[in-house]
Order: structure tokens, then sequence, then C-alpha cells
């Protein structure tokens, strides 16, 4: 009896993850977007790719590590091929350093908009357009409506969008699939060699539909990411 | 189709034009005046001057002694030309075919035309009722020939429209400077005693080639039609053009949305057929208030789909005041481009850069925000930072070199930003770099990358670049300009690493 109880509840779970717009794991398909095992934290152990993620980081200065992290699974989104749009402020991202993250410059149309208003219009609009890929968009805002309007948009064209909400002062509940919070790590030292090596990031799940929130440190090492030694959290978590 | 042509005859050209800017002389009698040969001789009379005895051709003095209140203006040259253009771009919200018929009429070929306002008596009472409240002393007559027109609208006093086939018999009854002869031809049919044209269409041709030369002939054909006579149009037709009048002045943004769903339909079912796509398109809206107002939408690739044409122009209705009302729309396509037709596919592959979808979701944004927001980069052969990339000029544009390897930052600001930096030695990493009063001390650096100014660009220093990694885990790209020898070397940052 015990062991049927707990079969019907996952039996459950399934279905309301497929009401949901969760569709089980194909076998094989698992770890389609190579965050390893940052995608345990969302339902099926899947990235939602017909969904909204938003990326919250702390200051401008910070935001460079959310287009990097962004960049880094649009890498992954865009190995088969397809376009990308990218709706920023005042051409600030800067084209030839996409190459670093393994995208084609070329294959991302770059939107320059000074009104959240303007973005978040635009950004509805790419998501209806199932011939892209993905979509990213820099606002300072994001309410509660206008999330749940990108988020219809995706349910329809299953295309994947990224908010990048830099310097955001508040931040109210949205309907985006997740809410990361993306900070830059000082890079690990490479024995003896002088310089940087590679680009560290602290990655948290700060909400998760139908997952778990969690916190990992990621690097970004030839094209793909790599978790840091759990380690590393470890002797952060004793610092303080 | 039956042509049908329409002359506007304008009796007092000059001085009603004057009149429209000069509310004084509404009412006295003026006329406009040149000099010919030591004599101040009257080029235009208005019509009460007229009335009063003042007429073209006689010496100003002379009709100061018949009107002493006559007032004289200098008659500037090329003012008719100027008028005549002017009422003729008015009156292309009737036909899109105007010629300015010099000195003091209009052509307008009116074929197909007609109907729209209900037949040719209102369309020809329309038009002349407009002209005549705008302050215009207008006459107008339809005919098969520009030439039977002409002559009717200032010869005639029957009625102004020729029916189909009738300009043979209501030219007989007219004077023969109504066929537009010259004025040694015309003395010599008064002497000859012709005082109508009836007699001379009865001559055989022959004898009336002897006597008067070609032109006069010339004149006889065209005015009955077994000539053709080319109309030089104000504006050169549209190749691809959609009109329509409206019986009711449209105000309403529904109303808009509607007049433009009928012409894209129109316009697009052409384009359709002979495998064209609309690149780009006008729409002009006539208003009733004189005033003309349009908005144009471009595409990235050429389309004939109507759905996402009104969907481009739905983003340009909020442009159009209606003011009183719009009665009259006129769409152009003055840039078209061949299509390929594609053939659709059962199930869908990945288009990439060649997909309408996304051609067309490019079209709403730079509908709605500005076609310069938009942009794709494609790799320049420069390796200063600023030059590094160039903007494609098209969707399908392909890089004709490799992306650099260099690992460059991923925000980089438009103009480097001065920094105060400490270093331990010249050629070292900065030691800590204070930017925005904020300081910064670095623990990881790598470089320098040394960029040299191309010479042949710019004169200046060049920079070496250095990327930093502070305390807190930020990733900077700094530079000198220029050697530290001088003791002046300025230190910038100019982009973030992820």
């Amino acid at each position: 009896m015990q062991i049927n109880k707990t079969d019907i509840i996952d039996k459950l779970r399934q279905d309301i993850l497929g009401w949901e717009g969760y569709k089980p794991p194909v076998t094989g398909a698992r770890s389609l977007i190579g965050l390893g095992p940052l995608e345990t934290a969302f339902p099926n152990g899947v990235f939602p790719l017909a969904a909204v993620h938003e990326l919250v980081c702390g200051s401008s200065e910070q935001a460079a590590a959310g287009g990097g992290l962004v960049t880094g699974i649009l890498s992954v989104l865009l190995q088969r091929g397809g376009i990308c749009v990218w709706i920023g402020r005042a051409r600030r991202l800067f084209a030839p350093a996409l190459t670093v993250f393994g995208v084609a410059p070329h294959k991302v149309i770059f939107i320059s908009l000074s009104k959240d208003k303007d973005a978040l219009w635009v950004m509805e609009e790419a998501l209806k357009c199932s011939g892209l890929k993905a979509v990213v968009c820099e606002v300072h805002e994001l309410n509660f409506k206008q999330s749940q309007r990108l988020q219809l948009a995706v349910e329809q064209s299953r295309v994947t969008g990224f908010v990048l909400r830099n310097a955001a002062d508040k931040l109210g509940s949205t309907a985006c699939a997740a809410r990361w919070r993306v900070k830059s790590l000082p890079s690990a030292n490479l024995g003896d060699l002088p310089g940087l090596g590679f680009f560290r990031w602290q990655v948290e799940l700060l909400k998760v539909r139908n997952g778990q929130p969690c916190k990992w440190i990621l690097e970004w090492q030839d094209g793909h990411f790599v978790p840091a030694a759990q380690i590393l959290l470890n002797e952060e978590r004793q610092a303080g | 189709m039956q042509k049908r042509f329409m002359s506007i005859w304008f009796r007092h050209l000059l001085t009603d034009g004057l009149a429209l800017r000069r509310a004084d002389l509404k009412e006295a009698p003026f006329v406009l005046a040149a000099p010919v040969k030591n004599r101040v001789v009257i080029t235009a009379a208005s019509a009460l001057a007229e009335q009063q005895g003042a007429f073209t051709g006689m010496a100003v003095a002379d009709a100061r002694a018949a009107v002493p209140e006559l007032l004289s203006f200098d008659d500037t040259p090329g003012k008719a030309a100027k008028l005549l253009r002017l009422l003729g771009l008015w009156c292309i919200r009737y036909t899109p075919v105007v010629a300015v018929d010099l000195p003091d009429g209009l052509l307008l070929d009116i074929s197909g035309c007609a109907h729209l306002w209900g037949g040719e008596r209102s369309y020809l009472k329309e038009i002349v009722l407009k002209l005549r409240a705008a302050g215009f002393d207008a006459r107008a007559a339809i005919a098969d020939t520009p030439g039977a027109a002409f002559a009717v609208s200032r010869f005639a006093r029957v009625s102004p429209i020729v029916p189909v086939g009738g300009q043979a018999g209501v030219l007989a009854g007219l004077p023969p400077a109504a066929l537009r002869l010259d004025a040694e031809i015309l003395e010599r049919l008064q002497k000859l005693g012709f005082r109508t044209i009836g007699p001379i269409l009865s001559m055989p041709a022959s004898t009336l080639r002897r006597r008067f030369g070609k032109e006069l002939l010339l004149r006889i054909d065209q005015a009955l039609g077994r000539v053709d006579e080319a109309l030089v149009s104000l504006i050169p037709p549209a190749p691809y053009v959609e009109r329509l009048p409206c019986l009711e002045p449209i105000r309403t943004a529904v109303g808009i949305e509607i007049a433009i769903e009928k012409l894209l339909s129109a316009l697009c079912l052409r384009l359709q057929a002979e495998g064209k796509g609309l690149r780009k398109a006008v729409l002009k809206c006539h208003r009733i208030d004189g005033h003309k107002v349009q908005v144009s939408i471009t595409t990235t690739k050429g389309s004939h789909s109507v759905s996402h044409l009104v969907r481009l122009f739905q983003l340009q209705i909020s442009k159009i005041e209606p003011a009183l009302g719009i009665e009259l729309f006129i769409l152009e396509a003055p840039r078209v481009e061949d299509m390929e037709t594609v053939q659709e596919q059962i199930w869908a592959v990945d288009k990439g850069l060649a997909d309408t979808a996304l051609a067309e979701l490019l079209d709403r944004v730079a509908g709605k925000v500005g076609a310069e927001a938009i942009r794709r980069y494609l790799p320049a052969e420069h390796y200063w930072p600023e030059r590094s990339v160039k903007i494609a000029t098209s969707l399908i544009e392909e890089p004709t070199t490799a992306w650099p390897e260099q690992m460059r930052p991923i925000r980089l600001l438009s103009v480097p930003e001065p920094i105060e930096v400490m270093a331990l030695l010249p050629d070292n990493p900065p030691k800590t770099f204070a930017y925005k009063d904020k300081r910064h001390i670095i623990i990881k650096a790598d470089g320098p990358e040394r960029i040299g100014r191309e010479w042949w660009q710019d004169s200046g220093e060049h920079r070496d670049y250095y990327a930093v990694e502070d305390s807190g885990g930020q990733r900077y790209w700094v530079f000198r300009s220029g050697h530290y020898d001088g003791g002046d070397a300025r230190w910038y940052l100019h982009g973030y690493f992820a």
C-alpha cells in the first residue's frame, strides 16, 4: 500500500507538471543546456526552454556577468542554427565578445532602445515569432502584468526569453519560470601562472516554478559551463 | 476605355491669385502690368477692372483715364506657371494625370474617374464649385479630346459636357480661336471670313495644308480625336497605385484602417499576380480642408502579404491627423522588388535569417521604434576596438572575414572613461584604480596588449590594454594611452568582462 501511495503522488505530480506545460524528458535528452547540476533544480530536471527567465544583477557593473551567463546559455541554444534577438540599451553590448562564449555575433540581431516600454513591446513581439531561438531583453522594471504577457507569448511560440534586470530597485513577483541572480567571483588561481583565470560566477536560483531554489558556482571553460568544486561553496559558508 | 478629358480655364488666374493673398483687393479694380517698349501695358486685369473698362493689352495710363481708382501692380514673370502648378497638385485628388496648360488652364485626364463622384456632371460641378469657393473664377468642360475640352471651356455657351463622339458638332459653332492656333493663322482665317470652325471642317485637307500649313490640320485632328494628344503629367504616375475616394469624410481610426485594408488587398492582388513584393509604401490622405497627410512604411524584404502590411500601417495610424475628415486615400508603392516564390513546407525547418516571419517582425519593430534601432554586426578588419565591427547592410549579408579570437569585454563603453591609476613599474599593470570615486584593488591582471592607431585613419597615441580583476571579482578592460616616459600617460576604463 505504502509504495502505491508514493507512486500515485508521483503520477499526480507529473500530471500537474504536464498541465503546466512541462513535458517529461525524453530519454537521452537530459542535460540539454549544459548547465550541469544546475538543471536538477528545474522540474523534471530539464531547463525549461519555452519560458521566460529573469536574471537579476546587483549593479550596472555586474550586468556584464549576467550578459556572460546568458550568452553561454545561448551558445547551446544556437548550436543547431537559429537566430537570437538582443534588446539592449544604448548599444553597450560589444558584439565581438560573443565569440568568447561560442555565439556567432552575426547570428544575433541587436535592437537598441532607451525606454522600458518600447523594449517590452519589442520583446513581446519577438517572443511571438517562432522562427527565433531566443530573445534577450535588458530592462529596469518588470511588473507582474508585463511578465504574464511575455509568458503567454512564449507558451505559443516556444521561444526562450531572458529578461536581464540591471540594478533593479525592488523585486516584485513575476510570472517568469525562474529568477536568477548572477554575481562575478574572483577567478581561481592557475597555480603559479599570472593573469586571469576562467570567468567565474556565483549563480543563484532565487525562485523556480515547481523546482528547488539553489546556489552554484559556475565557470566558463573552453566553450561550456563547469560547476566549480563544491568545496569552494563550503568555504564561503564557513567564512560567513 | 473611352478617353475623357477635362479642361479648366481660369479667367482671371493672376489677379485671383493676388487677391487671395491681399484681402484689401477684393473690392477694388486692379491690374498687373509690365513694361513693353517704353509703355507700361496691362498683362492681367481683375474682373472688376474689366467691368469698368480696363482690359489686358491697354496701356496703364489709358486705363487710368477710364478707371481713375485703378490700382496697378508689377507682374512677375513665371507667376502663372507657379499658380497653375499648385492648382494642378490640388487637382491630383480627382485624377492622377493633371497637366498644366499655360498660360491660364489645366488639362485633366479623367478617364475612369468621374463615376467615383457619381457621373461627369457632378464631378465637374464638384471641381468648379470648389475652385470658385477658393476664389478662382474657373470654367471647365469635359470632352473626348483635350482640344475639344479646351474649346468648349473657353468659347462655348452650351452645356460644358460634350457627349462621347459629339465634338465635331459642338466645335462647328465655335470661333477658330478655339482650336489653339497661332495669331498669324487666326488673322488669315479672319481675313478670309471664317467666323466659325464649321466651314473649315468641310474643306478638303489638301487645300487647308496648302494655305495654312500643317499646324491647322494637326489642331483639327487633335480636337476631333483623330490624333492622340499626350498630356505631360505634373507628377509622373506611380506604376503601383490604388485610390479610394470616400463618400463621407473619414475621421476615425477604424475607418482609416478599413480604407488601408481595402487599398492593400487590391494592391497586393496585383503584386502577387506579377510576382512582386512591396518594399516601400506611401499612404497619402487628402483631407477636406485641402491639406494632405502622408505616412509611409518600409519592409526589409519584399512582401505582398495583406495581413503583414496592414499590421505595419496599424502602427502608423496614430500619426494620421484626420482633422475634419479625409475624402481620398491614395496608396502608392514607389519601391517594389521581384520576389522568389518559395514552396511551402509541410514541416517547419529552421530558416534562420531568411525567415519571412523574422523579416516581418523587424518591419514591425522598425515601424514602431525606427529602423535605426535595429543593427546586425559583421567583423571588420581592424584591431582598434571601436572599428572592429561594421554594421550589416542587409539581413542576409554574411561575414567576409572571421570574427577576432582575442578576448574582448562583453560591455564596451562608447567613450573610454578616465581613471586614476597607481602602478608599480611603468610597464606593470595597475595596482589600484579609482573610477567614479570608488577604489578598486587589482588582484590579477593580464596584459599588456598593444593596439596601435591606424596612421592612415587618424593620428594619436597607441593603447596598451590590460584585463584586470579586482578584489570583488569584477573584471575590467583598462588601457594606458601612449608611452609612460613622458610622465603624462593617461589611463582609461574601456569595458567590462563577464
